[in-house]
């Protein structure tokens, strides 16, 4: 690997929104693991004479997460076809958007840097295909309970140097996706889905690359941070050769651990866009804007902020605090009720798993409490065990003096096994360094 | 310009239009696309400039529907005109 | 008979309704392996619907059209009968659902009699375009009916039927109404749903329907009018009763005659002269003329013909033979053509110079009917520059046969309605006059239309049936 490329990569997010029913049709648009082919319409089906309306909610979503995710909304927006043949689009055309998106110009924070999402818009999932052999025979098999399920897609400029910036953004998506509750935005089951633009260029360079290679059909993160690294090496020493690289597109081979070409036409697609005559267009007030503006909770950011500054607890503790609104309540609901310090809250949520849906922040508490109280001990006692252990641990003590502060930690230990397992760590600690001084 | 506007690549048209055509129809539909495409070409004498193409004659707008659900159609009804089926599913020629 | 005879026959006891559809169902018998009206005949399940009718004509219960036999343009989607759209490639598609307009008449206590045969897809102008056997005129049967809602036509005017529904994207309603001595109603775009019929150009496609009588015809719009939630290009505008109207006084109405239209090549004399004798009995109804200018019509067809089958690529894509149908090489060579032209208009480095310029042209004509509404209250055109032609006369040449549309394609561009009525006859040739008017104004056309057939027979002047 050589390292005078640096990686230049774009992200193109697909999320299925959790709506009752499918974007342009009353079917149900949850649709994992039902039987084939039971959650279909004529409009979903494509059938002769069938035709779309848009389901209001999922577009107040798009334009939710589009907010979320600091875009503009433009005042006026339309459904565009996207024409191309397969046997997974029933109508012979995705409807999607072409040139004026419900949402433009967002961006996200990832430490320092600013990564640019161009668009983020609305259009409809296909269905579902399926290679089998069947008596010797390949077949392909298609299930259409997916068609017609509303997605949005989120679009970023070619901001990313790094893989970890890539992880992150994803992360924090899914996150924000989740605080705003319209997608479970789940890669195993499909509901998030990540294809990677990929390309390099010699370090230094500032134009982009007239060539990218797409990674599509990869469906865990372990396996897309994999492509990626991959896809980096092989165009990093192809480059070395003099090697033309071709745009195209490529998956990922799990066994072999390589990225393979995919077996598609390489044309690119003329998909002939125009706007679609079944609907239409759409405009949007500033006051029905704001009114979707107003819908959006306290963010990742905003709320690990706040909980940092409110309650003194690490970045690393409000991190995992704020995965989810509900977890983050939950905190903030246990400090509210009661005395004992946020940090010891916080500390004693993220180290043992209490089930948050079913067992009361009361109830937690009391748990904590009665912990604490068998926790407790006299001081006097305290005192005593502390003196023994150290009279009993003269090199321990030697140790610490001579500058070993880890041996601290042991000497605690001690203490708490004379003690039998009663008596606050923290509290101990504290009065072993004052002894040690 | 004019050569451009006025002929046609069949055969690429037709793969785009997944229209499988024989070499006879690919010179008979060239010759008469082409005289057509020579007939729309004055449309390049219309001033519009500044004229907003035209999508929708209604002048509707948000159009939209409530998200609830509605009963569609059972799995037989839709697999019943499938030119071929398997297990529930439609089946096809095999693609890669 | 018209259908307001048969209701008042029906109710009247006179006949019943399974008597009525019978006739129908004779009629076919008799004369439909030489007029290809029909492409599927719904025998047992009509005469079933009669008796039904019938039932409920005994019990006093009223609907509009109850018990009263109508064809349906194969088109329409109608539930458990096949649907071929004119077309091989779906001849055994068996829709799952009715169209909305299909459901409506039924509800109104219609009975459908059969599907029509068509150019396939809606693609053509004389019902020669048709995948199966071509339907004859039944005035001339060596002659076209019009098209592409052809089979339609022919059911209404051989008495196979009380009423043919159509599409009429860009004359399909009124051409084969004035080939067959029929009124012909194209809507105002979205006034009726399009839901379950087969799509050629969504932003084109209207649905009508064909009757013997103006009356007959106000009636059937009265009932498949109407906002439908599951199309959402149709507009939440209350239906007049459209019957009600009819007898409203016609005087002082100002009709545009537009110029360019009179002055357009190609019209024969004959039927020159059939309008103009027709326009002096408007005249005398105290109507008014008024030359107005509709300055870009000389570019509506070609305006047409990039729009249209551009959409019409779009919405053939789905028949590709996964869900329903034959493989997509069964489509018929206009069908084709038409796929290919589209396509090409769309395609990458052709889009501007001919889609969007064709949309920006549409504007233009749409401006030019609103700038010309303002003057006059509604138009008049011939609803073709010739007579029926002969079978076989314009097959060979395309752009020719596309040309037969000069005067109705431009009302599809601009969206607004137009009714074609019997107006005539060259020898034994029916002639029409076209009626436009702006969005919305159906009932004027209706009032007017009425006041002029109350004047003529024209609409008595039936086949020869012998002659077949």
């Amino acid at each position: 690997m050589t390292n005078t490329y640096e990686p230049v990569i774009g992200l193109e997010v697909h999320v299925e929104l959790k709506t009752n029913s499918k974007m342009f049709c009353g079917c149900p648009a949850d649709h994992f693991g039902k039987i084939p082919n039971t959650q279909t319409c004529p409009v979903c089906l494509g059938l002769p004479g069938a035709l779309p309306v848009p389901n209001k909610r999922a577009i107040d979503w798009c334009i939710k997460l589009g907010l979320a995710l600091n875009c503009t909304i433009p005042k006026e927006s339309k459904f565009d076809r996207k024409n191309y043949f397969y046997p997974d689009l029933a109508k012979g055309y995705q409807i999607s958007q072409y040139d004026k998106p419900l949402c433009v110009n967002g961006w996200m924070q990832i430490n320092e840097r600013k990564i640019r999402i161009r668009r983020v818009h609305q259009e409809e999932d296909t269905g579902k295909l399926q290679h089998t052999i069947v008596n010797n025979e390949r077949l392909t098999l298609v299930d259409f309970n997916r068609c017609g399920v509303p997605l949005v897609e989120i679009v970023t400029d070619p901001d990313f140097h790094t893989i970890d910036e890539v992880d992150q953004y994803v992360k924090k998506l899914q996150r924000i996706i989740r605080y705003l509750d319209i997608s479970n935005a789940d890669m195993e089951k499909g509901s998030m889905r990540l294809e990677p633009s990929i390309s390099v260029r010699p370090v230094g360079i500032v134009a982009l690359p007239n060539y990218r290679v797409e990674l599509k059909n990869i469906n865990s993160f372990r396996f897309v941070r994999k492509a990626i690294e991959y896809e980096i090496n092989r165009q990093s020493e192809m480059l070395d050769k003099k090697e033309t690289i071709v745009q195209q597109t490529r998956g990922w081979n799990e066994s072999k651990n390589v990225t393979l070409l995919q077996r598609e036409k390489e044309e690119a697609h003329d998909y002939r866009y125009f706007p679609e005559p079944d609907i239409p267009p759409m405009q949007f007030t500033d006051e029905f804007v704001g009114s979707i503006r107003k819908q959006i909770p306290e963010l990742p950011d905003e709320k690990k902020q706040r909980l940092m500054e409110k309650y003194t607890v690490s970045e690393a503790t409000a991190e995992i605090l704020t995965q989810s609104i509900p977890l983050a309540d939950y905190f903030e609901q246990m400090v509210a009720m009661s005395h004992i310090s946020a940090t010891v809250l916080a500390n004693a949520l993220v180290n043992q798993s209490v089930d948050i849906q079913h067992v009361r922040p009361e109830e937690f508490l009391d748990l904590i409490n009665k912990k604490q109280q068998e926790k407790h001990v006299d001081s006097g006692l305290v005192m005593i065990a502390i003196e023994t252990v150290l009279t009993s641990n003269l090199k321990a003590v030697e140790d610490y003096k001579k500058g070993k502060t880890t041996v601290l930690m042991y000497l605690v230990g001690m203490v708490k096994r004379e003690l039998k397992g009663k008596g606050d760590a923290t509290i101990i600690e504290q009065e072993l360094k004052k002894r040690l001084v | 310009m004019q050569s451009k506007k006025t002929s046609i690549d069949v055969s690429h048209i037709a793969k785009l239009a997944s229209l499988p055509l024989t070499k006879e129809e690919e010179e008979l539909f060239s010759k008469q696309l082409s005289s057509t495409l020579s007939y729309v070409q004055q449309l390049g004498e219309v001033d519009t400039k500044n004229v907003e193409p035209t999508a929708q004659v209604t002048g509707l707008m948000n159009v939209f529907r409530e998200d609830s659900i509605v009963p569609g159609l059972s799995q037989e009804e839709a697999l019943k005109n499938a030119p071929g089926q398997h297990n529930g599913f439609f089946k096809v020629d095999s693609i890669f | 008979m018209t259908i307001k005879d048969a209701i008042h026959a029906l109710q009247t006891k006179k006949f019943s309704s399974k008597e009525l559809v019978q006739g129908c169902l004779d009629q076919i018998q008799k004369y439909d392996n030489h007029l290809h009206a029909f492409l599927t005949v719904d025998d047992k399940n009509a005469l079933s619907g009669a008796e039904n009718a019938d039932s409920l004509l005994h019990q006093g219960i009223k609907k509009p059209l109850l018990g009263i036999p109508i064809a349906l343009k194969d088109l329409f989607s109608t539930n458990q009968l096949r649907t071929t759209a004119g077309s091989k490639i779906i001849d055994n598609y068996i829709p799952p659902f009715d169209a909305s307009v299909v459901t409506k008449l039924k509800d109104a206590g219609a009975i459908v009699i059969g599907k029509t045969n068509e150019d396939a897809w809606g693609h053509g102008s004389s019902g020669e375009n048709t995948d199966y056997e071509p339907t004859r005129n039944p005035y001339d049967t060596t002659r076209v009916p019009g098209g592409s809602s052809s089979g339609a036509a022919v059911a209404v005017a051989a008495g196979m039927s009380l009423a043919g529904t159509g599409t009429d994207t860009g004359s399909s309603v009124r051409l084969p109404a004035a080939f067959c001595n029929l009124v012909g109603i194209k809507p105002t775009y979205g006034r009726v749903s399009r839901y379950g019929i087969l799509s050629m150009a969504s932003s084109f496609d209207t649905i009508g329907h064909m009757t013997k009588t103006v009356y007959d015809n106000a009636l059937l719009s009265e009932v498949t009018a109407g906002f439908d939630t599951k199309d959402a290009t149709t507009v939440d505008v209350p239906v007049p009763s459209y019957t009600q109207a009819l007898g409203n006084k016609v005087r002082g109405i100002r009709i545009g005659i537009p110029k360019e239209y009179f002055e357009a090549q190609g019209m024969q004399k004959e039927i020159q002269e059939t309008i103009q004798a027709a326009m002096k009995d408007f005249e005398s109804l105290g109507i008014q003329f008024k030359e107005i200018s509709l300055p870009h019509t000389s570019y509506a067809m070609a305006c047409y013909y990039i729009l249209v089958p551009s959409e019409v690529s779009s919405n053939l894509a789905r028949y590709d033979g996964v869900r329903f149908g034959h493989s997509r090489n069964q489509f018929g060579a206009e069908a084709k053509r038409r796929i290919m032209l589209g396509t090409h208009a769309l395609s990458a480095g052709y889009y501007d110079a001919f889609y969007k310029k064709a949309a920006q042209v549409r504007t233009c004509i749409k401006n030019d009917f609103e700038e010309a509404f303002k003057q006059v209250d509604v138009m008049m055109m011939p609803s073709s520059p010739t007579i029926p032609f002969k079978i076989g006369e314009k097959t060979s040449d395309p752009l020719s046969m596309y040309l037969s549309d000069i005067f109705l394609c431009p009302v599809n561009i601009a969206g607004i309605p137009g009714l074609s009525v019997p107006c005539g006859f060259v020898g034994t040739l029916p002639v029409g006059i076209q009626i436009v008017g702006p969005q919305f104004s159906e009932e004027q056309l209706y009032v007017l239309a009425d006041a002029y057939e109350k004047i003529n027979t024209w609409y008595t002047q039936v086949p020869n049936m012998k002659a077949i």
